[in-house]
């Protein structure tokens, strides 16, 4: 568009233009923008008793978030919790959509039963883990005549809350593949299918390759998600846990130094290292992208 | 031909085979969960023998207890209201900005919209200190305005929608200019009636997200009285973490309205989140 007098056309166009979008940039401004300078400008300064009174001190807290082995515990501890979560449930998922995407009876309602955790709240969902996992009491100890501490053992407690992301988020990444499925013309099987190719060729040749957008995206939301896990631990990992400091996610740091100790200085130090994280990661993913996904 | 269909035939068994072990391993909990708040909290800590029915009879009152004790009443009532002021707000703020940027041309246009993609981009976490603090100044705190807060506008909602108007055809704004009408008109008879899939997406997608949060409600309803379903839960399991027949019947009654409507409603929910799953 050249610069210079509007027509009475685009006049109206850009006054109801602004207008619309008025009420929602005021709320991201607000809400958003300013929020994250204000977390960065506060990460610089010291919280005063009872929230008040911020003194700057410049990189302090950044020298004790990033000084304390607490920190990077938590960040292992995530990324060990995005590593059982993210890909079990990717592949447990993609192979419930490829057997749901043929003609079968049934289908709707397994479809519906896979779904079901995903439109549970996540308290819920910890709530009943929990006492599967209970050691004296707990169905999975009974069941198996085990005595395993599932989730107070600092071993193995990560990978048992990596197992409840897994149970909570199959659903959700099958109705993403499902999708992505459909979008595969189907003369490529057929084609295939006079060739004579397998099933199992079938999906590692067609399938697999023309899924891949769809699989990237997934793969880059679940990486994004699980390094921000807080609910599922913080309803499993009590503050008495033996297993805590090995298990708790980086935001579940941040909830406790920001709001349990009112330490909001040093809390949002953590925010701001988590941000940055999560920034790196997706570079990383974005460069990767061009590798290996196939677009048509 | 016969083996062909031998093969058929292993290949149905060997697929509901695999569907069968999921769905146990999926329905596992809630089974768990429904009978653990039947029994009596004696029964349900017996180790030896180990019942999986309850056997000293089924304790429906397990739930009337829960139902009165914890305030179930006022847990949903704020729940409900949370939901329905997210959902109405999102797709309000969402619907006009999404009309704008899909739609019409105005100078700054690309400069805005690319404060929503970057908005997108960055992790909810960083926003919530500010917010709270935001929420405390206003004397917001524990209360519906205070929950619905950071959700009173969206930028993923905004894209959505964006993608939605776009996908309609161009005539229609031309005809609708024929017959006299202004952009405000266009937009509120012709064009927002269009895009209703994207708008039911976006309120799913916005409901289930609200139904889902526990930081902020933690963080800004800290009395029982005022907070949600899912923070409310989170405080029981801290005050009363033993009595397990008891903490089951709660989590049933704050999932069930929940599946409920999600059996009722399931395609919408499915397009809901496979259109609109970028953010979760």
């Amino acid at each position: 568009m050249s610069k210079g007098k509007m027509t009475p056309s685009q006049k109206r166009q850009a006054i109801w233009g602004w207008a619309f979008i008025t009420p929602t940039m005021l709320g991201l401004i607000i809400l958003n923008f300013y929020p994250a300078i204000n977390t960065v400008y506060q990460s610089l300064c010291k919280t005063g008793d009872f929230g008040k009174g911020n003194k700057f001190v410049g990189l302090a807290n950044y020298q004790a978030v990033i000084g304390n082995t607490e920190t990077w515990q938590s960040l292992w501890n995530t990324v060990k919790y995005a590593i059982v979560e993210v890909p079990l449930g990717i592949v447990i998922a993609l192979i419930l959509a490829v057997l749901l995407q043929n003609k079968l009876p049934g289908k709707g309602f397994f479809r519906t039963l896979f779904f079901l955790p995903m439109v549970c709240a996540p308290a819920a969902v910890a709530m009943v883990w929990k006492w599967l996992y209970n050691q004296q009491f707990g169905l999975l100890n009974n069941f198996f005549h085990t005595n395993a501490a599932w989730i107070s053992d600092p071993n193995i407690a990560w990978i048992s809350v990596g197992i409840i992301g897994v149970w909570s988020i199959i659903g959700y990444n099958m109705v993403l593949f499902i999708g992505g499925l459909q979008e595969i013309p189907k003369d490529y099987y057929e084609a295939a299918q006079i060739d004579g190719a397998s099933g199992l060729s079938q999906f590692f040749n067609i399938t697999v390759p023309l899924l891949s957008p769809t699989t990237f995206f997934i793969v880059q939301t679940r990486i994004i998600g699980a390094l921000t896990v807080f609910d599922l631990m913080f309803m499993v990992m009590d503050k008495t846990n033996l297993a805590l400091n090995k298990t708790q996610s980086i935001v579940y740091l941040f909830y406790t130094y920001a709001f349990t100790n009112s330490n909001r200085g040093y809390g949002a130090a953590i925010v701001v290292v988590l941000v940055v994280f999560i920034m790196i990661t997706t570079l990383f993913l974005q460069k990767l992208e061009k590798k290996i996904v196939f677009y048509n | 031909m016969d083996s062909m269909k031998k093969k058929y035939v292993v290949n149905k068994i060997l697929t509901y085979t695999v569907l069968i072990i999921f769905s146990i391993i999926m329905l596992v909990p809630f089974v768990w969960m429904i009978l653990t708040a039947l029994k009596t909290n004696q029964e349900a800590i017996s180790v030896n023998p180990f019942y999986i029915l309850p056997a000293h009879g089924w304790h429906f009152e397990n739930f009337a207890t829960v139902w009165k004790s914890y305030n179930f009443v006022t847990l949903y009532k704020n729940t409900i209201l949370f939901i329905f002021f997210r959902v109405v707000c999102a797709c309000l703020t969402a619907t006009m900005a999404g009309y704008a940027f899909g739609r019409l041309e105005f100078p700054g246009k690309k400069l805005m919209f690319s404060l929503v993609l970057i908005q997108m981009m960055i992790p909810s976490q960083i926003f919530i200190i500010p917010q709270y603090l935001m929420a405390s100044k206003l004397h917001i705190l524990n209360s519906t305005a205070g929950l619905v807060l950071p959700g009173v506008v969206t930028a993923f909602g905004t894209y959505l929608l964006k993608t939605g108007y776009q996908s309609l055809p161009k005539d229609l704004e031309e005809a609708a200019a024929i017959d006299g009408c202004n952009i405000g008109q266009t937009f509120l008879f012709i064009m927002m009636p269009l895009t209703r899939s994207s708008m039911i997406s976006l309120g799913i997608f916005t409901a289930l997200f609200a139904f889902k949060d526990l930081m902020w409600p933690m963080i800004v309803c800290t009395n029982a009285q005022t907070t949600t379903l899912s923070a409310g839960l989170a405080k029981m399991q801290g005050q009363y973490g033993s009595d397990y027949p008891a903490m089951m019947a709660a989590a049933v009654l704050a999932i069930v309205p929940m599946i409920v409507i999600y059996i009722i409603f399931q395609k919408q929910f499915v397009e809901g989140i496979a259109t609109s799953g970028g953010k979760l």
